[in-house]
């Protein structure tokens, strides 16, 4: 004992209550913070592998809920708050601080207790927040974390002092080395034992006055002998480096080629890896049963179905990697800062690059990565232009169809083949796409003050290795569980469409299944794309996944056998003609045709709205111009 | 009513200076933030609190956005956004 200032140390004889014997309820505590106090590292730190990701219902913030083990088996759940600065409800992150730090958000009840940690380097200005905080009432730790930087550059501070002027408990710790931690649980065991909750004794200054605040904040420091630290000397030197007006933009671009590259084509073996680990496992449990209805439902249905949502596993995985070591390090937000001209060309800013950049690998991770966008509006906007860019879902469709009626030709000499020029202007049209959706967005319906931009510049840090892989463990079960119970209903019903109905207790050939019928049905509303129902199966089928396309005119055409592409590709080229392939490539470029990404946007945007409104707009789109496209083509030749 | 009056009102711009007049590495002390409510509160939230020594930190290439260091830590700002920040 006494290692924790101000602990309530009469635990023992204030718990359990008298005559209570109610069996104990699980307590809850909140962590609250500004953004760059370590909130999340702390809490990893308590929680280790036992969290939970859930959006809070109706809003798109997110908060993580774990388990801490105390002493005697007792569990604590810790709340892990969205970083704010003050508890004033302007933003959405702060009204869901507020909501759930004063009990009005549903299916939370009020917390028992708060940790609130605060960045022991900068104490003065973390302290502003204190004074709304410690105002609730709660039995709050206050938690100095960074004390190892604070330490080394310098700093010096009074605990037990500081315990007495805020009326609270005190802990400096060291949340990414694990140094102190044992007097947060030495609290968390007080505050659930049910140790009173005491009113502070001190006088806290009015709230909504910033200024009175920051100066009760600085009077508090000047009390308790607080030395700020000097700067982070390592940080200056890093900065001239890396915001160097020549170094700076080179730093940069390598940076964006090596995420680019790595997301493209490191993830591919991996990829190729669990994609014939699917196959054949598909195959394996294939002769294990001998029902075939069953059979055709475990293995084209579900198994496949969910082999398309494993196969982004791996880009999941590096892309996070990528994102964690760049934001742990504090790079993000330098990139972030040269990228931010730029963007501001198109509405958006600096933070929306790199989800963009991954879009071209695929939208799924990129609409995950949109998380470091604090300006709700910018993320929005981000994650409803992603879907535009080129991902690697597309290539095969338009490999196929490029190759079945663009001519070999050269247009530039040897330089530039035809069939690559068209693939480029697929690339260039989808990124138009997107630049004008913004522009679209960012004006009307999202639009933000330009002076909204205002990015802290954290201090460099290492990354530890235990943040990024809880990072990238969380990132892949929020994927797995969330995205795949949806993929998986989409892909029995897909697979029920073509197997349906039976003849004879068979299923039948593609062309008479119900997914034929939904072909023949549509096929008057795509007639004018210049499609015919073959490809309106096709369509249907890759609204699972865009490449499913492929697969599907193949079995359409007979073209059983794998490896048949040039025999498909001659099929098609007596079937459609040059208007309908141009249209069908544009139609490509512009659709929603994912039902990955449009889970995740519902993930992410915490409900069904913003994803309706991206696939109505996306395919409506792509409808429009398509059919003009179809007509273009259709008069010139 | 007063056109002639504004025409002069320009004259008085040059005496207030704001963060953007700021050179690499010279410091000014904040005097007020001339932003809507809502920002004016976030900004103070972030360190710019009238009163506070405000330091032109690096920048992006070109020059914008800047960073300014401010109560202990760096926060950079368009230039829409620091123009709007008058010195004393």
């Amino acid at each position: 004992m006494g290692d924790c200032h101000g602990c309530p140390n009469n635990i023992a004889t204030l718990a359990p209550p008298p005559g209570s014997g109610a069996p104990p309820r699980s307590h809850i505590v909140a962590i609250v913070g500004p953004p760059n106090s370590g909130k999340s590292t702390l809490f990893n730190r308590l929680t280790g592998l036992r969290q939970k990701v859930a959006n809070f219902p109706g809003v798109t913030v997110e908060h993580r809920m774990g388990k801490v083990k105390l002493e005697q088996g007792r569990d604590v759940f810790v709340v892990d708050l969205p970083g704010v600065y003050s508890l004033t409800p302007r933003t959405e992150d702060e009204r869901v601080t507020h909501d759930v730090l004063s009990g009005r958000m549903k299916d939370i009840p009020r917390p028992d207790a708060v940790l609130l940690i605060l960045d022991s380097t900068n104490l003065s200005r973390h302290l502003v927040l204190a004074a709304p905080v410690l105002s609730l009432g709660l039995p709050t730790l206050v938690i100095l974390n960074m004390a190892d930087d604070l330490k080394s550059r310098g700093g010096e501070l009074n605990v037990p002092e500081l315990a007495m002027q805020l009326g609270s408990p005190v802990a400096l710790i060291s949340a990414a080395k694990g140094t102190g931690v044992e007097k947060i649980f030495q609290f968390l065991s007080g505050a659930t034992m049910g140790a009173a909750p005491k009113a502070p004794l001190i006088q806290l200054p009015v709230i909504q006055d910033i200024p009175k605040c920051r100066a009760w904040a600085t009077n508090i420091g000047n009390k308790t002998g607080y030395h700020a630290p000097a700067p982070p000397l390592w940080t200056r030197r890093l900065d001239a480096f890396f915001l160097h007006p020549v170094a700076g933009p080179l730093v940069f671009l390598l940076v964006v080629v090596a995420v680019f590259q790595t997301i493209f084509n490191g993830a591919r073996p991996l990829m190729d890896g669990i994609d014939s680990l699917i196959k054949t496992s598909g195959i394996w449990l294939g002769h294990l049963l001998p029902n075939e209805a069953l059979r055709s439902l475990l293995i084209d249905g579900i198994w496949t179905g969910v082999g398309s949502v494993i196969i982004f596993l791996p880009q999941i995985l590096l892309l996070f990697l990528f994102i964690g070591i760049l934001e742990d390090s504090g790079y993000l937000a330098r990139a972030a800062l040269i990228a931010d001209r730029t963007m501001a060309r198109f509405g958006l800013q600096g933070k929306s690059f790199i989800p963009l950049l991954s879009a071209y690998a695929c939208a799924v991770p990129a609409i995950m990565a949109t998380r470091t966008i604090e300006d709700k509006r910018d993320r929005i906007a981000t994650i409803l232009i992603a879907p535009f860019m080129t991902c690697s879902a597309r290539l095969p469709v338009y490999i196929l169809i490029i190759g079945a009626f663009i001519p070999d030709k050269n247009v530039l000499g040897p330089f530039l083949g035809m069939r690559a020029t068209v693939l480029l202007g697929l690339y260039v049209l989808g990124f138009v796409a997107a630049i004008l959706t913004a522009r679209l967005l960012k004006s009307t319906v999202l639009k933000s003050r330009r002076s909204s931009f205002m990015l802290e510049m954290p201090p460099y840090r290492w990354p530890t290795v235990r943040s990024l892989a809880l990072r990238m463990v969380d990132r892949s079960k929020v994927f797995l569980v969330r995205a795949g119970t949806v993929i998986l209903g989409v892909a029995i019903v897909i697979w029920a469409l073509s197997y349906l109905p039976l003849h004879d207790g068979k299923p039948p050939a593609i062309e008479h299944s119900f997914a034929a019928g939904i072909g023949h049905f549509v096929e008057p509303a795509i007639k004018p794309l210049g499609f015919n129902w073959k490809i309106g199966i096709g369509l249907i089928t890759s609204l699972a996944a865009r490449e499913t396309i492929v697969s599907t005119l193949g079995t359409i055409y007979g073209m059983k056998e794998e490896g048949s592409q040039q025999g498909l590709q001659h099929a098609l080229h007596q079937d459609l003609t040059l208007g309908g392939a141009v249209a069908l490539l544009v139609f490509f470029a512009f659709a929603m045709q994912c039902m990955s990404t449009i889970a995740v946007v519902r993930r992410e945007t915490g409900g069904w709205f913003w994803p309706g409104v991206q696939f109505a707009y996306m395919t409506g789109l792509a409808y429009l111009c398509a059919f003009m496209a179809n007509r273009l083509v259709s008069i010139w030749s | 009513m007063q056109l002639s009056v504004k025409k002069k009102a320009p004259v008085k711009k040059s005496s207030a200076k704001n963060l953007t007049e700021l050179k690499p590495g010279e410091e000014g002390v904040l005097e007020k933030l001339d932003l809507p409510e809502a920002d004016a509160q976030r900004l103070m939230e972030m360190g710019f609190v009238p009163g506070h020594l405000v330091t032109r930190g690096l920048s992006a290439p070109g020059g914008d956005p800047r960073v300014f260091r401010v109560d202990g830590s760096e926060v950079a700002l368009r230039r829409e956004t620091a123009r709007r920040l008058i010195l004393k």
